[in-house]
């Protein structure tokens, strides 16, 4: 019973483990530095999140090795989330969608960024100075 | 019953295990209490996390105003070099993993009852999280000093992006702060041989605490810096 001696396993187990977390982020990271984009920017990052993250629950945190009773626990209510991630996320999509019809607002604006703010008056001088 | 007479998935418990377990008159989880009690705070915080992320969700679907594009607003330049990409938040995943790694140690050799490698390790896991903190407080001021972030708005899109942002990584660093100051007290409760009768279950509980603060952060870093 895992009860009676604690969760005891080979170190070696633990650095493959922590290895494969280091070169996960390093994957989700290049996702973003080589500006993968669209649908496939999307299913790297919740692929790469979903492996860490199993990774992390299952070895680090034991759950593989414990009984189903309290595995369930941990696992089974966070499920529900799920349904309510979904719900959301239609819901959403219809308010964006009246809103975007009834205010008249431009569904294709482009946020600023910290170029376009702090760079702009210094851009205008150099343009001038040519 | 001896260790290897019983095989692994007996002692995994399986379906069997599970009806078993349910239906004992006594005990279900045959962990310590202490574990079985972590276990249902960090589920009860799962949701936490969880209704803030879809709030996040949510909002970012509803408004109508652009989102800020993460990467340029996270980038920081070396030196006077061009801006990398998020590199600040990369710096600080890292951090996040090596210290999960260090904890994972010093669980393992808690239970070894190797009482000067455990508390080193847990000292070096609330280091990594203490530089952690460090660097969300130095991304905080900049975003609040150099570029105008606000709760209520910001100047580069939608408003809503200053609100989520110090909502979930506020909520998450005051986690990685009070995990912190747990190990530390844990670690230095080690040193002293406060648990050498009562069992060295305290390090796998304070382990699983720091393992969902590094959770966390994996669905942070995807939803709100990477998509």
């Amino acid at each position: 019973m895992s009860s009676d001696t604690g969760q005891q396993h080979p170190l070696g187990l633990y650095y493959r483990i922590w290895v494969l977390l280091f070169v996960l982020s390093a994957c989700s990271y290049a996702v973003d530095f080589f500006n993968v984009q669209g649908g496939m920017r999307w299913f790297l990052v919740i692929m790469f999140m979903l492996l860490k993250a199993g990774f992390i629950i299952a070895i680090f945190m034991h759950v593989f090795w414990e009984r189903l009773a309290l595995a369930f626990t941990i696992l089974g209510p966070p499920t529900v989330l799920l349904m309510l991630i979904v719900f959301m996320a239609v819901e959403g999509n219809y308010i964006s969608g009246t809103r975007y019809l009834y205010m008249g607002h431009d569904p294709n604006a482009v946020a600023l960024s910290p170029s376009d703010l702090h760079g702009a008056e210094h851009e205008e001088e150099e343009e001038e100075a040519h | 019953m001896s260790e290897t007479a019983v095989s692994e998935i007996v002692r995994h418990g399986g379906i069997d295990g599970l009806a078993d377990d349910w239906s004992a008159d006594k005990q279900t989880y045959h962990v310590p209490w202490g574990k079985a009690m972590m276990w249902i705070f960090l589920v009860s915080d799962t949701f936490i996390f969880t209704c803030f992320l879809t709030g996040y969700l949510h909002v970012r679907l509803t408004t109508t105003e652009p989102w800020p594009v993460q990467s340029e607003i996270f980038a920081l330049s070396f030196g006077g070099g061009d801006p990398i990409p998020l590199i600040l938040i990369a710096i600080m995943t890292f951090i996040l993993i090596s210290s999960s790694g260090t904890m994972a140690l010093a669980v393992n050799f808690g239970y070894q009852k190797d009482k000067v490698k455990t508390f080193w390790l847990m000292c070096a896991t609330a280091a990594f999280g203490a530089s952690f903190v460090s660097m969300q407080v130095f991304e905080w001021s900049k975003l609040i000093l150099e570029e105008g972030v606000r709760p209520w708005g910001n100047p580069f899109g939608a408003a809503q992006f200053g609100s989520v942002f110090f909502m979930i990584t506020g909520f998450h660093g005051a986690h990685v702060t009070i995990g912190v100051i747990y190990l530390l007290w844990v670690a230095f409760r080690v040193k002293r041989g406060v648990y050498d009768d009562k069992g060295y279950e305290i390090v796998e509980i304070a382990g699983l605490y720091w393992h969902f603060v590094d959770l966390v952060w994996v669905f942070i870093f995807a939803f709100f810096y990477l998509l």
